[in-house]
């Protein structure tokens, strides 16, 4: 493990911000600390910074107890939520800053600041000012200070936050892209899990000051292993008489979390599904939504709404239409647990239910009949 | 609405504002125009005409006395003390204050302020009774002139003059660097710190940008206020031509009664006049400069 | 990073200690310690002696001028401030930059400058005082309403500067959600925009308040000072005491005045903690 926290607690008086804290991170990933306002990711971060000191506990980076070295001798470069670009110096100035202070010659200096500037695309804009630049550039630039004095751990705080929508899309791969090309570890904070997926390779799932979870964005979203985690990740409804719903028997659960994708409504002369008709159970539509690339339909099936998304390629459904309904699964939860619960009628209709798994995960995620 | 830029919106509430009313505009603008004509403009014009009201050689003669030119010599060394003092710790205590949070901030900065809310006089009053005969840091002051065998004295000295002029004085320049170093935040300070830099550095490299022209126009301030400060200064000050700043030559001018000092005292007054107007126009400058820096 | 320098978390700017230090020192020298002298010295008095000298006529007198005047200045400037702070942001018109620019002349124009120019001003041959005198009889200089008129003077820019950024920061969408709903413009300023300036208007009034009550420099020649008349101020009181070499007296009137001082102080900063709080609860 390259990064490493031990029983970290921290508190800001009554409040307690991290709690039992246990986490490691191998040489080269890429991590996401993912969790909603409050539970912990931030301070986590930096604890791992020194910007904030654990209350008990061992923070080690790279085999050495960090707790008492100061930020700047952890060899850690970090991305500050807004970037916290020196607004008095130019894209140029800022990237110099971090190498004058370690009293690089200056010959060197410039020929890195090249060649960040080269790595970040930024050539062009050596000379503006922060408040002449682009949200984007601005992340590009902070990269780029951060990464100047060749840190060995690159921690990033909310990198997307203070960037509009559209452009975000666009600098999630680009920092994908560039973290892999300088093969730096990295660890970034988001309460954003589609940032999350698409981004890390290693997830963090935090609340309350606490880790629910870690392991791979698949893991986390198809074996999630608390209710937490299991609500926090997809859109999720919660509903406790679960076992109302045709395939599924009661347990000692608490309830049971159903995603939009877990539900599948056709209408009944569909004979894509003839095969499997008779697992299915009639839900009335009562609700349409138009989603852009899809509708989502709110359906009642045994006096549960369910929601489901339908590709806009298929047949048009109507508000009171009444449809036949298929639960692939759902994740049953008790207190700190969550479960896989499968349709025990597809189950026992083996071979059905793996020509059904094709359509739940076709290459675009919707379903094409 | 939402994408209106703030001064885009400011000007359509202008606009809102402006169309709706006519008469009520121009019975507001006008009523604020003669109270500031002749609550502030008009005095600075009598203060011109009265003094020279004996004509130009008499005015000149009138400033030019020793006793003008001591109390020129003694008002300067106390301003240029003061804003000394007062610029260090205004810069001191406004980095103590805005880089770090801690308990008991509002209270220390309402202690700042204090020098604004009290009397002038208390403040003389205050050094009488701490360095005066019977404060209880006479000796102390006694014991520092016997080992050094040095003659300072506080009280009715000119160190007395400088101290009640930096107690007046005393909060202009923190006043002026707080709401400036609050909006700038801590984040670029703490981006500079985790990358190693010392505390010289980061003031010097990010945080004195920032306050440069909003610390310029402090220093303007409390230099006017220093040069005119009376009260506090009236109190510790007693020998004319010796410890006596202008304020104090003026005051004397013109309780001498006669027609002539009355316009000699006028004549003093319009140097602390024009020194007056040219702060004011600085003013104008550097606010304006300080904003626009703000809005970076 | 192999070097394993002891340092204090919580706190990455450095510098904390040095200045805090430095700020608390010096605070402490110049301004307290002094202060606190007055409170020491004050306390050598008994209670009898202290209230024999606090009861006396023209002590009385002197407070019920400085705070009575005071008060009613900063009533008036409370007015002219709204006006001028609402002219100065809602309008545009020719010299409004340089209108700006004169509110902050009393901040610069050194006191005692300020008090003979308006005591020569409005004495009874000034050129206000004059008309005034010969038209209606009216004298101004040497009384209460003299008093009063370099008390606004001296008080005028704690109002408009306090009113004014708020004012300027005050999202015009509510007063048109206002117009919006109906209510007419007077109803709008007095009932949406007042109650959104009451903060900066009780820390300006407030500010203008103290300060009178403790002027000095610009109210002594336009006051007359006359015993008989009620026209001396409390800080002349002081000022007359120290001459006269009578500290107890003056350390005991001084007293009173540093009270009322923190009093309002205290208030100053409690509206402007809870105005804080509230904007930043939004």
């Amino acid at each position: 493990m390259y990064v490493e926290l031990k029983d970290i607690n921290k508190s800001y008086g009554d409040f307690q911000a991290s709690k039992d804290v246990n986490m490691g991170i191998e040489k080269g990933s890429l991590v996401a600390l993912l969790g909603p306002s409050g539970s912990g990711k931030t301070t986590i971060l930096r604890m791992i910074a020194g910007l904030e000191t654990p209350d008990s506990g061992d923070i080690i980076i790279d085999g050495v107890r960090v707790n008492d070295v100061a930020p700047s001798e952890r060899g850690i470069g970090f991305v500050f939520q807004n970037y916290a670009l020196f607004r008095y110096m130019t894209v140029e100035e800022n990237i110099a800053f971090g190498l004058e202070l370690k009293k690089m010659p200056k010959a060197k200096i410039k020929e890195r600041v090249a060649e960040l500037i080269e790595l970040t695309s930024l050539k062009g804009f050596e000379k503006r000012y922060p408040n002449q630049l682009s949200g984007g550039q601005r992340q590009r630039v902070a990269f780029a200070r951060a990464l100047a004095p060749n840190p060995s751990l690159l921690l990033l705080d909310e990198p997307f936050a203070a960037i509009d929508a559209k452009v975000r899309q666009e600098l999630r791969s680009w920092l994908r892209e560039m973290i892999y090309k300088v093969g730096i570890t990295s660890i970034f904070v988001t309460h954003d899990q589609d940032e999350a997926v698409e981004v890390a390779d290693q997830i963090i799932v935090t609340n309350k000051g606490g880790i629910e979870q870690i392991g791979t964005p698949k893991e986390i979203y198809k074996t999630p292993e608390t209710p937490f985690v299991s609500e926090f990740i997809g859109r999720s409804l919660l509903i406790e008489d679960y076992h109302k719903l045709k395939g599924f028997e009661k347990g000692e659960y608490k309830g049971a979390i159903i995603r939009p994708e877990f539900v599948e409504a056709f209408k009944s002369d569909n004979q894509v599904f003839s095969d499997v008709m008779d697992c299915s159970e009639e839900g009335v539509v009562t609700d349409i939504l138009f989603r852009g690339n899809s509708l989502e339909l709110k359906l009642e099936v045994n006096g549960i709404e369910l929601t489901t998304f339908r590709s806009l390629e298929r047949r048009s459904v109507k508000k009171g239409e009444k449809m036949r309904v298929i639960i692939y699964r759902l994740f049953a939860v008790d207190d700190d647990k969550a479960y896989l619960l499968e349709n025990q009628e597809l189950k026992a209709k083996d071979v059905k239910n793996r020509r059904l798994e094709a359509y739940l995960y076709s290459s675009d995620g919707y379903f094409v009949v | 609405m939402a994408y209106m830029k703030d001064d885009q919106r400011k000007k359509l509430a202008v606009d809102v504002t402006r169309n709706s009313k006519g008469a009520t505009k121009y019975i507001l603008i006008t009523i604020s125009v003669l109270f500031v004509f002749f609550m502030l403009i008009l005095p600075l014009f009598s203060v011109i005409v009265n003094s020279l009201k004996e004509g130009l050689g008499f005015y000149l003669e009138a400033i030019s006395t020793e006793y003008v030119l001591a109390a020129l010599g003694v008002t300067i060394l106390a301003t240029v003390i003061t804003v000394i003092v007062n610029t260090f710790f205004g810069i001191v205590a406004s980095w103590a204050l805005t880089k770090f949070t801690f308990k008991g901030k509002q209270f220390i900065a309402t202690l700042i302020d204090i020098p604004f809310s009290i009397s002038p006089v208390i403040a003389g009053l205050a050094y009488i009774m701490t360095f005066g005969r019977s404060g209880w840091a006479k000796p102390v002051v006694d014991w520092i002139n016997d080992m050094l065998g040095t003659d300072i004295k506080i009280v009715f000295a000119i160190p007395g003059v400088v101290l009640a002029t930096i107690f007046v004085t005393f909060p202009f320049i923190s006043r002026e660097l707080i709401p400036v170093l609050n909006a700038q935040g801590t984040d670029e300070e703490e981006a500079a710190a985790l990358m190693g830099a010392k505390g010289w550095t980061i003031f010097k490299r990010i945080t004195f940008p920032h306050i440069k022209w909003a610390l310029v126009y402090g220093v303007i301030l409390c230099t006017a206020r220093a040069l005119g400060e009376f009260g506090a200064v009236n109190a510790l000050s007693k020998t004319r031509g010796e410890t006596f700043t202008l304020p104090l030559e003026i005051d004397a001018l013109y309780l001498a009664g006669s027609a002539d000092s009355i316009t000699a005292s006028f004549a003093v007054s319009s140097i602390l006049v024009i020194i007056a107007v040219i702060v004011l126009i600085l003013r104008n400058i550097f606010e304006h400069k300080s904003k626009a820096n703000r809005e970076v | 990073m192999a070097k394993a320098r002891k340092f204090r978390g919580g706190r990455v700017i450095p510098g904390f200690g040095l200045t805090f230090g430095i700020t608390i020192a010096m605070l402490s020298i110049l301004i307290l310690i002094p202060l606190a002298s007055v409170l020491f010295q004050s306390f050598r008095l008994s209670p009898s002696e202290f209230w024999g000298i606090i009861s006396m006529p023209n002590v009385k007198h002197a407070f019920a001028t400085s705070i009575g005047c005071a008060f009613i200045a900063a009533v008036i400037n409370s007015i002219f401030g709204i006006m001028l702070a609402w002219v100065l942001v809602r309008y545009e018109f020719p010299c409004k930059r340089i209108m700006d620019g004169v509110i902050e002349l009393p901040f610069c124009l050194p006191t005692a400058v300020a008090g003979i120019t308006l005591s020569k001003m409005y004495s009874t041959k000034g050129e206000i005082g004059g008309p005034l005198f010969d038209w209606f009889g009216l004298r101004i200089s040497y009384t209460h309403v003299g008093l009063v008129i370099a008390l606004i003077f001296i008080g005028i820019p704690f109002v408009v500067r306090a009113i004014q950024p708020v004012l300027e920061k005050l999202d015009s969408q509510y007063e048109e959600a206002a117009y919006i709903l109906g209510a007419s413009r007077r109803k709008t300023f007095f009932k949406v925009i007042i109650p959104e300036l009451r903060p900066a208007l009780l820390t300006g009034f407030g500010l203008a308040f103290a300060r009178g009550i403790g002027e000095y420099g610009s109210v002594i020649y336009i006051s007359g000072n006359n015993e008989k008349e009620h026209t001396q101020v409390v800080s002349y009181i002081i000022m007359q005491k120290l001459n006269y070499l009578e500290y107890e007296s003056a350390t005991a009137i001084a007293l009173i005045m540093l009270i009322i001082s923190f009093i309002l102080l205290l208030f100053i900063n409690i509206i402007q903690i809870r105005q804080s709080r509230r904007t930043n609860n939004i």
